[in-house]
């Protein structure tokens, strides 16, 4: 990976970051903290973790298919953020 | 956390299940019988709701997949669909998830009744109808027995079971062997209105929704103070969506033409939602919104 490609993936995952706290806030009606877990006690139900996915794959043209289909990717928003670099960054390696 | 073994094809106890309805719970109860490498016959009228009800199965499927039900590399049970109710003669248990409503139902279950092989249970999906009231229009009444899953029923792993005052003792244990390939912890009750858990909830969520119509709280008060004060893991109001607020009304009315209750008489803003469309998560707005 070159020096610019990792450059372009900190501006990125910076977006990334912030399309996911503002469908958080527009879904709940609140405001998030990137690392705080979404599901934990007083947090959001689990059935809005599908929700999350379906937005993460039009919104950012992934696909969250096999092993990556698990509730432990979308409990933060950092961990949604990583999710979303490191699929895009394999779809553009299984299409160079 | 994944279920691989649970989840192993084989059709446990060789059971193939008929669901008759593609609704929210028809979709739902495939999903899970889909889950345990069971397959399924699913039975509607309707070809386009059929078609629909697939690509909702997938979609089931992948949120069982999220939620640990459902390993990636796991069998999942085959699934057919039929628009005509021939095919249930060869399955071992029939599970019909028709609209809550009781002329449906029992046209329903008098089709079902001549169709499937005697000796097979023959079951309802119902959130409040007396099973003794459907079992009326069978040809053979103690082969009929009510379930009440839950929804998503591949995520909550209790069912309320009720039988009815002449289901037979065979069909109890039939509907036994079904819901242990199933995963399902059965816990039986007696027929009455609404049984044990709509009794309860349908007229609490009754409730919560004329607090919110009164201008007494919001509708994220309401459900944060029942979640983070009581406890409850979902909101009343959350619950309605995930229900389907057509079908609580449906159900509320069941309670009250059978109870009196005048708590289960549905309350304006439920009614209001019905009138809009606003059904729910199934139709993407209800009292919250819904992105899929």
């Amino acid at each position: 990976m070159t020096q610019l490609g990792v450059h372009d993936a900190t501006a990125d995952s910076g977006e990334v970051e912030k399309d996911i706290l503002r469908f958080l806030e527009a879904q709940t009606k609140r405001s998030w903290d990137p690392r705080v877990d979404l599901f934990a006690a007083g947090g959001l139900s689990s059935l809005f973790a599908m929700q999350l996915v379906v937005h993460l794959e039009q919104t950012h043209g992934i696909s969250i298919r096999g092993a990556d289909l698990r509730l432990d990717n979308f409990r933060t928003v950092a961990s949604m953020v990583a999710l979303v670099y490191r699929l895009r960054g394999a779809a553009g390696a299984s299409g160079a | 956390m994944h279920l691989k073994t649970e989840a192993q094809p084989g059709t446990p106890g060789g059971q193939r299940i008929a669901v008759v309805g593609a609704g929210v719970m028809g979709v739902g109860i495939a999903t899970l019988a889909l889950v345990r490498g069971l397959p399924v016959l699913l039975v509607d009228v309707d070809e386009a709701r059929l078609d629909d009800a697939r690509a909702r199965i997938a979609a089931e499927l992948r949120m069982a997949q999220l939620m640990g039900r459902h390993s990636a590399d796991a069998a999942t049970g085959v699934l057919e669909t039929a628009t005509t109710a021939g095919g249930v003669a060869e399955r071992t248990v029939v599970i019909e998830a028709t609209t809550e409503d009781p002329r449906i139902k029992a046209k329903v279950i008098a089709e079902l009744s001549a169709a499937v092989r005697p000796g097979t249970p023959l079951v309802s999906n119902t959130s409040s109808i007396p099973i003794d009231e459907l079992a009326s229009f069978a040809e053979r009444p103690e082969e009929v027995v009510g379930t009440h899953f839950m929804n998503p029923p591949y995520l909550i792993p209790t069912v309320e079971v009720i039988r009815g005052v002449r289901t037979g003792e065979d069909t109890m244990a039939a509907l036994g062997r079904s819901l242990a390939a199933l995963g399902q912890q059965p816990i039986v009750v007696k027929d009455a209105p609404g049984f044990v858990t709509s009794r309860v909830l349908h007229p609490m969520i009754n409730d919560a929704a004329r607090i919110v119509q009164e201008g007494t709280a919001s509708v994220e008060a309401v459900d944060t103070l029942m979640e983070n004060c009581l406890g409850h893991r979902t909101g009343p109001l959350r619950t309605a969506d995930l229900i389907g607020i057509d079908n609580l009304v449906d159900s509320l009315r069941v309670l009250f033409e059978r109870t009196g209750d005048e708590g289960c008489r549905p309350c304006e803003l439920l009614l209001e939602k019905v009138r809009l469309g606003q059904h729910g998560r199934k139709s993407g707005r209800g009292f919250y919104e819904y992105t899929n």
